[in-house]
């Protein structure tokens, strides 16, 4: 018993995880964090203590049963453990890699009150990256007999990808409409290599072409079918689109060569593989110093991506403080350590240029005023502390809207003023009879958790309102 | 995977026409608007207008001028081959009104994209006049076609081997002034729209332009194929291809244009070399 309390006291940390280092990995597009070993993830298991009323599982946006599947690492069933995970999300090896967990179950848990909390996420991936080795067979779920409906998915990413594995898992026939040649949304064209290596979502992607999904690709929907006409079809129909038209500051300078939407610089380098030009034939402006400007993981994504395509210098401009900054804790600690240079309470002006090319960003300090009535610290120029950075590369990264084609080619499809489609939190119910909707459509850009949980909700009532309807 | 069904050459030794298989994307698309290729897994995404549109045999055609590295692997292409990656119809439809009388102009092999345009302004019962321009009459395509769905062509050419000696514009200018026009529309490098649009500035003619910047999915998702629009910014494959010529700022399109000159250019030569080897060893 004492033994034991001492051994609990001597892990007030996590146990480490093996990552490459970050001189080696600043040169690469290798994933960075390198996984538990079993011994690791059995000792980081055993840190867990198994609460009767665990906090963690509150946090989590889909319920994993933590405990259960940490208890079961612990006692080296990773089976049962992956099982257990599965339960409540179809996507662990996505999820360990790239959920915010210090704002989810990590920082609920109870072991985090004195030292760092239990490494739920290391542990989920580490469960799920154990499964992923035994291959295809172990992945497939068991697939209920045919029910004869049919139901149609818009969009491949995580919402529109666990909708279909729900519904086809009882048995509906499910055909996804995507509008890039590749599945996988975010997971593909967003998020780089060296954090969710694309084999992984291949591999998901694969499992549900198993379970009988037909996946149409290079399918606009709005353009070439309308929701209209695949309802025509399909018993139902849910919409993950996702928020993906990017936005721009609208301030001088911004449509210079050398401006790159976030989306479009990553896009070039994930889904059309320019980091391999010319061996693929997409190209991209390399630049020797590249700013970004913006302070989530979209913006440390393409800040890193930047870095490892050879930049010089390259920098994050954020007009809020380190604090603030919505980009998950370890891709920040990440970029520090590959040399990121950090601009905080910093805000661009205008972006300077000659014959037609970016050479500069023009940048104004930032204080954070005293908290407004909603609790939030406005940041707001410092007059006079005008300065310019030279750089040859800008990069917006200052957020996403709702892409319009869906909404405008859909009569009767109700939208919000900024144009998001309005669907039931619950239940994913749209305006219109029979359609559904979930994800960054509907939230504006969130987390591929929650758009794993709302894509997961709507296949319920997809197969409620299945049932009922005649 | 889109089946091509037939290729013709239509201009030594550069531009070449392609009929493909494509059921769905024919019963939608409308004249104006374009799809986006891409050949095989390493390549990249290409827009091509679409130059015809037959809903009855499920087809569309594509006119292909080699230019760089894709385009080139493109008409490289054989009958029965199949296109990886067929993505459309995307962009905005023209918009087809009946109108007394329409001036489209075309520049060397732009004037296939205005061959289903016209067709369609004919069908609206409007007077179409054509007008077609090459640096010389070996350069000119789709004259015969354009003669079957325009009530008038004028052809000019640089060096006068046919029609009128002399650019677009002259004969837009002397059409304008003796027959007048309610709208024009060109389709045709940057530097000719953006001279088409400042000769018919002064006479307030609502002039649209088909343009053409880099793009990379189509589908309004990476904001590369963005242009300054008055005081707006569009992005030309969600909000366009077209838009009021007047509006539109050229200098900064045609720079952005330009933004991959150097990696094209690579690209290319690399695709070269690889090629004359495999022709070297072929013999
Ligand atoms: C660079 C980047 C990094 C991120 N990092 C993280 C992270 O670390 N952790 C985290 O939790 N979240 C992260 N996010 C956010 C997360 O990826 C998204 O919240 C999530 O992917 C949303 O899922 P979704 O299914 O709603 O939409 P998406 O993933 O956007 O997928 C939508 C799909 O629909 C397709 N589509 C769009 N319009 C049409 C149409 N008309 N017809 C057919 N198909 C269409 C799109 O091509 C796309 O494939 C990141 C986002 C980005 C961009
Ligand atoms: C809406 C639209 C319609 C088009 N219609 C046709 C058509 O009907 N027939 C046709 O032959 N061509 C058309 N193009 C142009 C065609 O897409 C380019 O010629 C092609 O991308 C060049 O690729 P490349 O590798 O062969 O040449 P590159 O060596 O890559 O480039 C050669 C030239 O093409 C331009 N270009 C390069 N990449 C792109 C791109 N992704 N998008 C647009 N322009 C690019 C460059 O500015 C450069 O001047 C159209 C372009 C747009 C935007
Ligand atoms: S809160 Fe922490 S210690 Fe408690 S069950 Fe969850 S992971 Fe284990
Ligand atoms: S091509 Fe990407 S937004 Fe237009």
């Amino acid at each position: 018993m004492t033994e034991d309390n001492k051994a609990k006291k001597l892990t007030t940390k996590k146990t480490p995880i093996p990552e490459q280092d970050p001189a080696v990995r600043a040169k690469n597009f290798n994933e960075v964090t390198l996984g538990y070993n079993e011994e690791q993830a059995v000792a980081e298991a055993e840190r867990c203590l198994q609460c009767k009323k665990p906090m963690c599982v509150e946090g989590c946006p889909v319920n994993v049963p933590i405990p259960a599947f940490i208890k079961a690492i612990a006692e080296r069933d990773f089976r049962k453990a992956i099982n257990t995970i599965k339960e409540a999300n179809v996507l662990p090896a996505v999820c360990g890699r790239v959920c915010p967990q210090e704002i989810q179950c990590e920082q609920r848990c109870i072991v985090g009150k004195k030292n760092e909390p239990v490494g739920i996420g290391r542990l989920e991936r580490f469960a799920a990256d154990w499964e992923r080795e035994c291959g295809m067979e172990c992945l497939l779920p068991q697939v209920a007999p045919s029910t004869g409906k049919k139901v149609a998915v818009v969009g491949a990413g995580p919402a529109g990808l666990t909708c279909a594995y729900d519904l086809a898992k009882i048995g509906h026939k499910v055909t996804v409409y995507e509008a890039l040649h590749g599945a996988g949304g975010v997971l593909m064209y967003g998020i780089p290599e060296f954090r969710l290596p694309k084999s992984i979502v291949t591999q998901e992607v694969e499992v549900l072409k198993k379970m009988g999904v037909e996946i149409v690709t290079n399918a606009v929907i709005g353009k070439l079918i309308t929701i209209d006409e695949l309802m025509e079809e399909y018993d139902a129909c849910f919409i993950g689109t996702g928020a993906g038209l990017p936005k721009f500051m609208g301030i001088d300078g911004e449509n210079l060569n050398g401006v790159y939407s976030a989306n479009e610089f990553l896009t070039r380098v994930n889904l059309m593989k320019a980091y391999t030009f010319p061996n693929s034939d997409t190209p991209i402006k390399v630049g020797s110093r590249v700013a970004v400007v913006g302070g989530g993981n979209v913006a440390m994504d393409a800040v890193r991506t930047a870095l490892r395509l050879g930049a010089k210098e390259a920098i994050i401009i954020y007009r809020r403080s380190d604090e603030e900054m919505p980009a998950r804790r370890e891709e920040i600690h990440h970029a520090k350590e590959e040399g990121i240079r950090f601009e905080l309470l910093t805000n661009p002006k205008r972006i300077l240029g000659e014959d037609g090319w970016v050479t500069g960003i023009e940048c104004v300090r930032m204080d954070l005023s005293e908290p407004d009535e909603s609790g939030r610290r406005r940041p707001v120029e410092k007059s006079g502390s005008e300065f310019v950075i030279p750089v040859d590369i800008v990069i917006m990264s200052i957020g996403t809207g709702p892409n319009p084609l869906v909404p405008e080619s859909t009569e009767g499809l109700a939208t919000n003023k900024w144009g998001y489609i309005v669907a039931d939190e619950e239940t994913g119910r749209t305006s219109k009879e029979g359609v559904y909707a979930g994800g960054d459509i509907v939230t504006g850009s969130a987390t591929v958790i929650l758009a794993m949980g709302a894509g997961r909700k709507a296949a319920q009532s997809i197969q409620e309102y299945l049932l009922t309807k005649k | 995977m889109a089946k091509i069904l037939e290729k013709r050459l239509i201009r030594t030794p550069d531009v070449y026409y392609f009929k493909i298989d494509a059921p769905l994307i024919s019963k939608k698309a409308q004249p104006g608007q374009f799809v986006i290729v891409r050949l095989h897994d390493q390549g990249e995404r290409i827009p091509i207008s679409l130059a015809d549109i037959n809903p009855y045999e499920g087809t569309i055609s594509l006119i292909v001028m080699a230019v760089g590295k894709t385009t080139n692997e493109f008409v490289m292409m054989k009958e029965g081959d199949d296109i990886l990656d067929l993505c459309g119809p995307l962009g905005k439809p023209t918009h087809i009104e009946k109108v007394s009388r329409v001036i489209l102009v075309g520049g060397g092999f732009g004037v296939a994209s205005l061959y289903p345009i016209a067709r369609a302004f004919k069908a609206s019962g409007s007077n179409v006049v054509t007008i077609m321009g090459a640096r010389s009459h070996d350069l000119l395509v789709y004259e015969k076609e354009m003669a079957d769905v325009s009530d008038k062509v004028i052809v000019t050419t640089d060096d006068g081997s046919k029609g009128i000696k002399g650019v677009v514009t002259a004969a837009l200018k002397q059409e304008i002034d003796e027959n007048g026009a309610d709208l024009v529309l060109t389709v045709g490098p940057a530097i000719m729209m953006k001279f088409v649009s400042e000769t018919t500035r002064p006479y307030g003619i609502h002039t649209v332009v088909s343009l053409n910047p880099i793009m990379v999915d189509g589908t309004g998702m990476c904001g590369g194929c963005r242009v300054p629009i008055g005081k707006d910014t569009k992005f030309a494959c969600t909000d366009g291809p077209e838009f009021d010529g007047h509006l539109v700022d050229w200098n900064l399109l045609m720079s952005r244009q330009k933004t991959y000159q150097d990696e094209e250019k690579v690209s290319f030569m690399q695709w070269k070399k690889k090629h004359e080897h495999i022709n070297i060893e072929g013999k």
